[in-house]
């Protein structure tokens, strides 16, 4: 077995502590973890950690029992970075947050040189409550509702079978040729590369309809096939 | 006896949480179980006043988990029914004195002990919620028909679901009929159609709620009035009945019983 300080590495930083996990299995990780934070108990007393997860894939039950744990030790888990979008995901699910500084306006997806290109989509097979956020890079479908307060960032386009109802950004890295769709056309507010729109009819029950950027103008209208 | 720990929450405050455990538990109580209701709102605690037994508190929550008291000696039986228990929560401390997994041990604990735990979370979704779903095996959702509170409902079943403590169930509470009717007020309808989980019961507007808090004295224990009769509704649809909902928003309750007699 590896050294400990070999495996995880603490460090302050504005934010609070920075937890980073190396190669090792999960189990070690977190018990290092803990034996590192019983040697001073004191020290850690209501800290509050940025866990970077590197590239490990954890699920919603690795994380919750992680921010378990530290809570028994009058820790507060606030944050996890992480290089896989599961382990993003699951941190969303559990309301922490997925990046320290502020969000960037612009440029929160990067370009998409990192091997994702626009042909990949990512299939979300639940309906999305108000508070969860997905960021990805390529196309995001979605097999069930968006719900107010809910966000999707997408650098492709964007479909939804069900009812769009929260806030949906295309093309955020500036591709004006996204696209939106959705069963239940009524968006909060809708962002296509650099355009904004709010949807005219409040509270009006939406219609199957595709958004685009056409003329450098947002339009949405109703689907027709060909 | 295996108790069944029913947490009672809504993200949003004010809408009613503490209120509906209060009800529910007279509800239940008064159906011979067993009860037993937990204050999971350390530093801000409402239950016993709304129950009549503030002057009764000797030992709280914080108490038992740091050893001072045994459990039994912070629950107070509420005179009123055979089988009614509250163990309140500390004023003069804060959501930090409580750990998730103390919560854990102690509804462990009590579990054996009675039928039902019922435990009134605190507004949120930080350590003072995560303390009072730590040990839920089901989690009642409560919102009122405006947007706020049910964009707020629909954040947290969205946690729910994450930490796996889904599929939560919804009390709509303090729906107003006339403004339903109007067309000002989200309509039972509206709010499911968003939220799309199960409906466990709709609580009309009362004010006689104001009057029962302050009183300590639940509407429950009134059969007459119509939000105390809603809570006996939920409280047996809790123990598996089959009841029809009240139909609160085309016509009074009492209208509809009359029209029923003729």
């Amino acid at each position: 077995m590896k050294k400990e300080s070999s495996i995880i590495q603490i460090k302050g930083i504005r934010e609070g502590l920075m937890v980073s996990f190396g190669d090792a299995d999960w189990d070690s990780l977190t018990s290092a973890l803990i034996n590192q934070i019983e040697k001073r108990p004191t020290f850690y007393q209501s800290a509050r950690f940025v866990l970077d997860a590197g590239s490990h894939v954890l699920g919603n039950t690795e994380l919750i029992s992680l921010r378990d744990i530290l809570s028994e030790h009058g820790i507060t888990l606030w944050a996890v970075l992480s290089n896989s979008s599961t382990t993003e995901q699951s941190a969303q699910n559990l309301g922490l947050a997925t990046r320290i500084s502020r969000p960037k306006p612009v440029d929160v997806i990067q370009p998409a040189d990192e091997g994702i290109s626009e042909e990949k989509a990512l299939w979300i097979q639940h309906t999305l409550r108000s508070g969860t956020r997905i960021e990805y890079l390529g196309n995001v479908i979605v097999f069930g509702d968006v719900n107010p307060g809910a966000e999707i960032m997408a650098g492709g386009s964007v479909l939804i079978w069900g009812r769009l109802r929260g806030l949906v950004h295309a093309g955020a890295n500036g591709n004006e040729d996204a696209v939106v769709g959705a069963l239940e056309f009524s968006p909060m507010q809708l962002r296509i590369a650099g355009k904004i729109a709010v949807s005219p009819k409040k509270n009006a029950k939406g219609k199957l309809e595709i958004a685009k950027l056409q003329d450098g103008n947002l339009i949405a209208e109703p689907w027709k096939s060909g | 006896m295996t108790a069944k720990v029913t947490t009672v929450t809504s993200g949003k405050g004010g809408v009613g949480k503490t209120t509906a455990v209060a009800n529910i538990a007279v509800g239940l109580a008064s159906l011979g179980q067993r009860v037993v209701c937990v204050d999971g709102d350390i530093g801000l605690r409402n239950l016993d006043v709304v129950l009549g037994l503030e002057n009764r508190i000797v030992y709280d929550l914080v108490d038992v988990v740091e050893g001072r008291c045994r459990l039994r000696q912070a629950m107070i039986r509420d005179k009123r029914l055979p089988e009614l228990y509250l163990i309140p929560a500390a004023q003069t401390r804060d959501k930090s004195a409580v750990s998730p997994s103390d919560m854990v041990h102690l509804c462990d604990e009590l579990r054996q002990e009675c039928d039902w735990i019922l435990i009134d979370s605190p507004a949120g979704i930080e350590r003072g919620f995560r303390n009072s779903i730590a040990a839920a095996d089901q989690v009642l959702v409560m919102t009122n028909p405006e947007v706020s509170a049910v964009r707020d409902a629909d954040r947290v079943i969205g946690i729910l679901d994450a930490e796996e403590k889904g599929p939560a169930l919804l009390v709509i509470n303090r729906i107003k009929p006339a403004m339903v009717k109007r067309g000002d007020m989200l309509s039972v309808e509206d709010v499911l159609d968003l939220l799309a989980i199960q409906l466990v019961g709709i609580v009309p507007e009362d004010e006689n709620v104001i009057v029962a808090s302050n009183r300590g004295t639940p509407m429950a224990f009134d059969n007459k009035s119509k939000a105390g009769q809603a809570f006996h509704n939920i409280a047996r649809r809790l123990m598996g009945e089959e009841i029809p909902f009240m139909d609160v928003e085309n016509q009074g309750f009492f209208q509809r019983i009359f029209s029923g007699r003729k």
